[in-house]
């Protein structure tokens, strides 16, 4: 028999697994991404805002959650949301938790954004009359948006890596957890089993980088 | 970074000093933000007691020098740290050399001979941490390699950070002024000479920012050693909790040594590079004669040392 064929036996003999898994790790990263990015929103949001408590919440919240491992926030939601009534699937604590922790970057990457855009365009703004809501919604955060895409491209990159942790908590289906269970459970080779989980962690990253790097080239600020 | 774009505080870009009526709906919403705070840690606090959760005996094994289990925990947990703290230091010691031969190799590189090492940095940079750390400790055996499980968590950081600080690096080199490169050739120096000589000097001056949060990365990342049973910090916390029975209380002391180490390392990280951006501006008082560089310097040197690493 071929000796390709032969190597990559356990995936292809499991081929709808991968598929599964695939969708289910694609599908715990979009509900985080949303959420994360929304969070992420409010966060940076309370970080500017001219209320006190209100940013030295957001601060908190991205010095907590940046600077714990995810695995920590993984078992903090699984045994403290249960504590304060709040009970779920696995798999929503992973994406609780995917969706916490991913959020402090995004607050992050927006509010160095927001810091990026030079002071005179906020005054110009204000100089000719513009509202604090038009010259946020039309001077302010346009520019900020954009010099934030790169980073928050990285940002949700990384979080479909960081994604992989769900499957070792007990998150069943994702691509993380078909490969161990092919290993550990069926007794299938490990290096092409694993290769196969790299291989669909490939699909979901690599077109991001690449489109990150057109993105990049497109809206780059020139100043 | 923000420096140089408004030096007020976040967001002080966003409106004017405020004047008596923003000051009183400033007020306002202070009080109300706070009041609706407190009621929800009332709440939550509520909710906790009410499943037991302040409960002295869940507290004073760890916080307690008088409960009889305080020393021994503390130890156990002491040495968890110690491990945790062992497998970053060697992660991060054997990436860097890694790290640095990668990137020396892609500068040395140019045109067509370049793209398979670009590849090959892309596809590295695409596997998941845990999953290279999984890796590592189940196909090393099966090959014969029989290390310690130290060495399995070490190999699965490196593979990822390796390829990070080589990327750091490019980016250093790149934001170095092409005068310098120039300036070397001139005098006659090889490729390699001009790397070793003038070129990497300075660009792990311009990386040590970066390379600094990079650590408070792999430090996070050792935790998900736990997966192959490398007793680090969390790793025995979850064991501790067997027999204590408190794991939120536990998560949380955890959570705050974390919290207390990698905040201070990213505090180092950013005096660092205040310190540079201060040298760097004052180093720079004549201007510069073509004034190109000048103005792309700042740029080139800020992204790659603000975007890349604090996106994990």
């Amino acid at each position: 028999m071929d000796p390709f064929l032969d190597f990559a036996e356990p995936v292809l003999d499991n081929l709808d697994l991968y598929a599964t898994g695939l969708w289910t790790t694609l599908r715990i990263c979009l509900w985080s991404a949303f959420l994360a990015l929304s969070l992420g929103t409010v966060i940076a949001a309370c970080r500017v805002s001219p209320v006190p408590p209100l940013r030295r919440f957001g601060s908190g919240w991205v010095l907590v959650l940046r600077n714990t491992p995810l695995t920590v926030v993984f078992f903090f939601v699984a045994f403290g949301l249960p504590e304060i009534g709040v009970n779920g699937e696995y798999y929503w604590f992973a994406v609780a938790a995917l969706s916490l922790y991913t959020s402090s970057f995004v607050a992050e990457a927006l509010r160095s954004g927001v810091n990026a855009v030079p002071a005179g365009q906020a005054e110009a703004a204000r100089a000719i009359g513009l509202t604090f809501g038009q010259s946020l919604g039309q001077v302010i955060l346009p520019q900020a948006f954009r010099t934030s895409v790169p980073p928050l491209v990285n940002v949700l990159i990384a979080m479909v890596k960081n994604s992989a942790t769900a499957g070792f908590f007990g998150v069943a289906g994702d691509l993380s957890w078909v490969g161990d269970t092919l290993t550990s459970g069926r007794g299938y080779a490990v290096i092409p089993v694993l290769l196969g989980v790299v291989i669909g962690f490939w699909i979901l990253v690599l077109p991001a980088g690449a489109l990150l790097s057109v993105v990049e080239r497109k809206v780059a600020v020139v100043r | 970074m923000s420096a140089h774009a408004n030096a007020g505080p976040d967001g002080g870009v966003l409106y004017d000093a405020l004047g008596p009526r923003g000051r009183r709906r400033t007020l306002i919403c202070t009080v109300a933000v706070v009041a609706a705070g407190l009621a929800v840690l009332m709440g939550i606090g509520r909710r906790l007691a009410d499943h037991g959760q302040f409960a002295s005996e869940k507290w004073t094994p760890l916080v307690d020098p008088h409960d009889e289990s305080f020393e021994l925990l503390w130890r156990f947990l002491g040495g968890g740290l110690w491990r945790t703290v062992l497998a970053a230091g060697l992660a991060i010691v054997i990436s860097l050399v890694v790290g640095t031969a990668l990137g020396v190799v892609g500068a040395l590189l140019t045109g067509r001979s370049r793209w398979p090492f670009t590849a090959m940095i892309h596809l590295l940079r695409g596997i998941p941490v845990v999953i290279a750390i999984f890796f590592a400790a189940r196909v090393l055996p099966d090959l014969g390699v029989d290390l310690d499980i130290l060495w399995y968590v070490v190999i699965g950081l490196v593979v990822y950070n390796s390829v990070v600080i080589a990327e750091i690096l490019r980016a250093g080199l790149n934001a170095l002024p092409s005068g310098q490169r120039e300036a070397a050739v001139a005098l006659g120096l090889s490729r390699v000479a001009t790397l070793r000589l003038v070129l990497l000097p300075q660009a792990f001056r311009i990386m040590l920012p970066s390379l600094i949060s990079q650590i408070v990365v792999v430090m996070k990342d050792t935790s998900l050693g736990f997966i192959v049973g490398y007793e680090e910090l969390l790793r025995r916390g979850n064991i501790a909790i067997q027999t204590t029975r408190n794991p939120l209380q536990m998560y949380l002391v955890v959570a705050i040594v974390y919290i207390v180490i990698n905040a201070s390392l990213g505090r180092l990280a950013e005096a660092v590079e205040h310190r540079m951006a201060r040298s760097r501006s004052a180093g720079r008082q004549a201007p510069a004669p073509g004034g190109q560089s000048e103005q792309v310097q700042p740029v080139l040197i800020t992204h790659p040392v603000e975007d890349e690493p604090p996106t994990r």
